[in-house]
């Protein structure tokens, strides 16, 4: 039996990769990605927890992140195409409208 | 028989209607539509208010009160929308709508060529309704609903011509004179409701009545005064008269209505109609007896200097009225309030005729410019003549009776005394001369105009060009049927018949009581007893024979001045020097007010109200919170830069502190 710190240490390590790559890189799909992976490194958490403790909740956790993040790349890819038609270009840097 | 004009509420809604009519579509109306409909609402008034002045009189009943519901009511005390009819109002109603549908018709012509014809009409037609509301309220709130809207109509129409800087000034001045007023008798009503509890004619008087004036007679004394005030401000009294001489700037029928026959009465009635109170009120009654004599007198005095004709009858105005007040005073009510009545009609006269000059000769108003348009204008010079003997006291013409009768009161009432009749008798004597003065200078000797064309562009009567000329008969009826009223409008006071007509409207304060508030009173019952009767009836006739005298000398003097020997005034003029100054120049009376009362006042707004307190504190308030936000959001909105990795890493650093805290707090 592998100890619940190691999955907890992997679920870490995934999750600061994502913030690691949300924060450096400049492409949105990129981001996107990045997202997508801090969302699995919880996951990873949650069903490490939900085995160790022998419950159900930890599962039922993660279906419902599955579900969200699923409806969230539709619409996020949707907002990319969007913007990719208006700005002609990927960088977050320039899509900046809002700015002062 | 309850028909529907039988609705005593009828008499003031009719005028409203009308002028509901002209106000909101007359623009699209003719003129003689315009005419139409504010003669119509007006006599139709006139007729219901004689019809239920009839009634009264027939059912001989002492007053009828109506209530058509409440109006205001809070807590306890409430007020009702309730019409109280008793040979006072009576009296009013009918000199109201009596007069003003003649100076109506009058005003057809006279506005002809003026702007804003319907508007004109609209707002005579309002100030009949106010005035009627102000006459025939049952309780003193609706009578106050009354006195600002006459107050209001009085604004619009003394600055109807309100492109005219003046106008537009006069109209402020008398609004703004008359809210000095008309804060004094709002406090007589705030303090009547705080202790009776009620506005009510009929249970204030009742509760006066049983006041106990031994342990109260300050309260009623208080409201007196109070009450005196908002009368000086109507009705033109010192201190507080001054608008009334620019009040002129209105048209001259508005003159005729409004500032000579019904407005400034107002202040009269309500003293009148107070009789009650100012009866248990020895302070406030001699009050009103000194201001009345004061003003009576004083404007007497710069009437015989003024040379603008509407001016002169302005000062006689406030004189007349001074009269009034005079006889309110001695606590001759029904003195007052007959002389009311016979003024409204030769005033109304003397006014109206004024206009019919001003119009016939293109706008010219002083008296220096004209002269011997009797031969142009006869009928105008006949009717003024009337209203001149009736305002001089010669008999048999109205105002001698009601003047004879003031200045009798005052000389034997009560509370009169021989100084109130040796000023009244001055006051006759320079009103004689006065009105006779105008008299000779507008209508003997040669014309002084400019002749032809000169004076066209002088006013908007520009189609008068030429000789001076007679108005149209449309002007003249009204001239007429009031010169008769003057004539034989005081024929009913003849044997103290209008006396006895109003005798139930005043409240006899009973001897013991006044021998608790007024010690002279004890003497009176004796000087009126049996025995002495026959010397005061000829003591009264010895009054009266010197008032007659008086006016006559009045008259006297003015010819001799004015037309034997023309060129006499200027000299007495220069020969006293100052003094002629002093009251040509209306005693500085203006000046002072505006150096004393005004100047401080306005100084005082605009630096203390305006600069500090409206700048620097409101506005400032407002700036500096406003100006703080937006320093403190200059400082935060720096985060808000747009750039989408920015917020990510604010996100992840909250984050990362969430966590460290929570890594803290579990590790502590």
């Amino acid at each position: 039996m592998i100890p619940i710190s190691w999955y907890l240490l992997l679920s870490a390590f995934l999750f600061a990769c994502g913030v690691t790559g949300f924060l450096i890189k400049r492409n949105i799909i990129t981001l996107f990605m990045s997202i997508e992976l801090m969302l699995n490194g919880v996951n990873l958490s949650f069903v490490a927890f939900a085995t160790n403790l022998g419950a159900l909740d930890g599962h039922i956790f993660v279906f419902f992140v599955m579900v969200v993040a699923a409806a969230e790349a539709a619409v996020g890819l949707a907002i990319i195409i969007s913007v990719y038609r208006t700005r002609e270009t990927l960088n977050v840097d320039r899509v900046n409208l809002l700015k002062l | 028989m309850k028909l529907f004009f039988w609705q005593p509420w009828l008499i003031p809604i009719l005028p409203l209607v009308g002028g509901l009519i002209n106000g909101l579509l007359g623009k699209r109306f003719t003129k003689s539509v315009v005419a139409t409909i504010a003669i119509f609402f007006t006599g139709a008034s006139f007729l219901v208010a004689c019809a239920h002045a009839y009634a009264l009189l027939q059912s001989g009943a002492d007053a009828l009160e109506t209530s058509y519901g409440t109006w205001i009511s809070a807590g306890s005390f409430s007020a009702d929308f309730g019409i109280y009819l008793d040979h006072l109002s009576l009296v009013m109603m009918l000199v109201v709508t009596g007069v003003g549908f003649l100076i109506h018709i009058y005003s057809i012509a006279y506005m002809e060529h003026e702007g804003g014809y319907y508007r004109f009409f609209a707002y005579l037609n309002f100030f009949m309704f106010f005035m009627l509301t102000l006459v025939l309220a049952n309780n003193y709130l609706l009578m106050f609903v009354g006195w600002e809207g006459v107050g209001l109509a009085s604004y619009l129409l003394i600055g109807f011509f309100f492109l005219k800087d003046s106008a537009a000034n006069a109209g402020k001045k008398a609004f703004i004179t008359n809210r000095v007023g008309d804060f004094g008798f709002l406090i007589a009503l705030f303090l009547l409701i705080q202790h009776f509890g009620t506005l009510r004619y009929v249970a204030v008087f009742d509760i006066v009545s049983h006041f106990p004036t031994e342990t109260a007679a300050g309260f009623l004394t208080a409201v007196g005064l109070l009450m005196l005030v908002g009368a000086c401000g109507k009705s033109a009294q010192i201190p507080l008269y001054v608008w009334l001489p620019d009040a002129m700037e209105g048209p001259t029928p508005v003159s005729a209505l409004i500032h000579a026959a019904t407005m400034v009465t107002a202040g009269v009635y309500m003293v009148c109609r107070s009789n009650a109170i100012f009866s248990r009120a020895p302070i406030a009654l001699l009050a009103v007896a000194i201001i009345g004599t004061l003003t009576s007198f004083f404007a007497a005095t710069i009437g015989i200097t003024q040379t603008d004709i509407k001016r002169v009858l302005a000062y006689s105005t406030i004189s007349q009225l001074g009269y009034m007040f005079m006889a309110a005073g001695v606590a001759a009510y029904s003195a007052s309030i007959f002389h009311l009545m016979t003024h409204a009609f030769f005033k109304a006269l003397l006014f109206l005729g004024a206009g019919s000059v001003i119009h016939g000769i293109g706008g010219e108003q002083d008296m220096r410019k004209m002269g011997g348009l009797r031969k142009y204008m006869p009928w105008t010079f006949w009717t003024m003549l009337i209203a001149t003997l009736a305002i001089s006291g010669i008999p048999p013409f109205a105002g001698f009776f009601s003047k004879d009768e003031i200045l009798w009161q005052a000389f034997s009432s009560p509370h009169g005394s021989k100084i109130f009749w040796l000023f009244g008798v001055i006051t006759a004597f320079m009103t004689s001369f006065y009105m006779f003065r105008l008299i000779f200078l507008t209508f003997t000797g040669e014309y002084r105009g400019v002749q032809a064309n000169a004076h066209s562009a002088h006013d908007s009567h520009e189609h008068h060009s030429g000789a001076p000329h007679e108005s149209p008969w449309i002007m003249l009826a009204p001239l007429v049927l009031l010169a008769v009223l003057s004539v034989i409008g005081g024929w009913v006071g003849i044997g103290n018949r209008f006396e006895h007509f109003l005798a139930p409207v005043i409240q006899t304060v009973s001897a013991e009581q006044s021998v608790a508030q007024n010690g002279e009173a004890t003497a009176t019952p004796v000087s009126e007893g049996e025995g002495t009767e026959g010397a005061s009836k000829s003591l009264e006739n010895l009054l009266m024979a010197v008032s007659v005298l008086v006016a006559f000398a009045g008259l006297g003097l003015a010819w001799f001045l004015y037309v034997q020997r023309p060129e006499l005034p200027a000299k007495i003029a220069t020969a006293s020097g100052g003094l002629y100054k002093l009251v040509f120049n209306k005693y500085w009376i203006d000046e002072l007010y505006a150096a004393a009362i005004i100047g401080p006042l306005v100084a005082l707004s605009r630096v203390v109200l305006w600069q500090t307190i409206d700048q620097k504190l409101v506005d400032g308030t407002v700036n500096e919170s406003a100006v703080a936000a937006r320093d403190v959001s200059q400082i935060i909105r720096q985060q808000q830069s747009g750039l989408v990795r920015s917020y990510a890493g604010w996100v992840a650093a909250g984050a990362a502190a969430v966590v460290a805290y929570m890594v803290w707090m579990g590790t502590r």
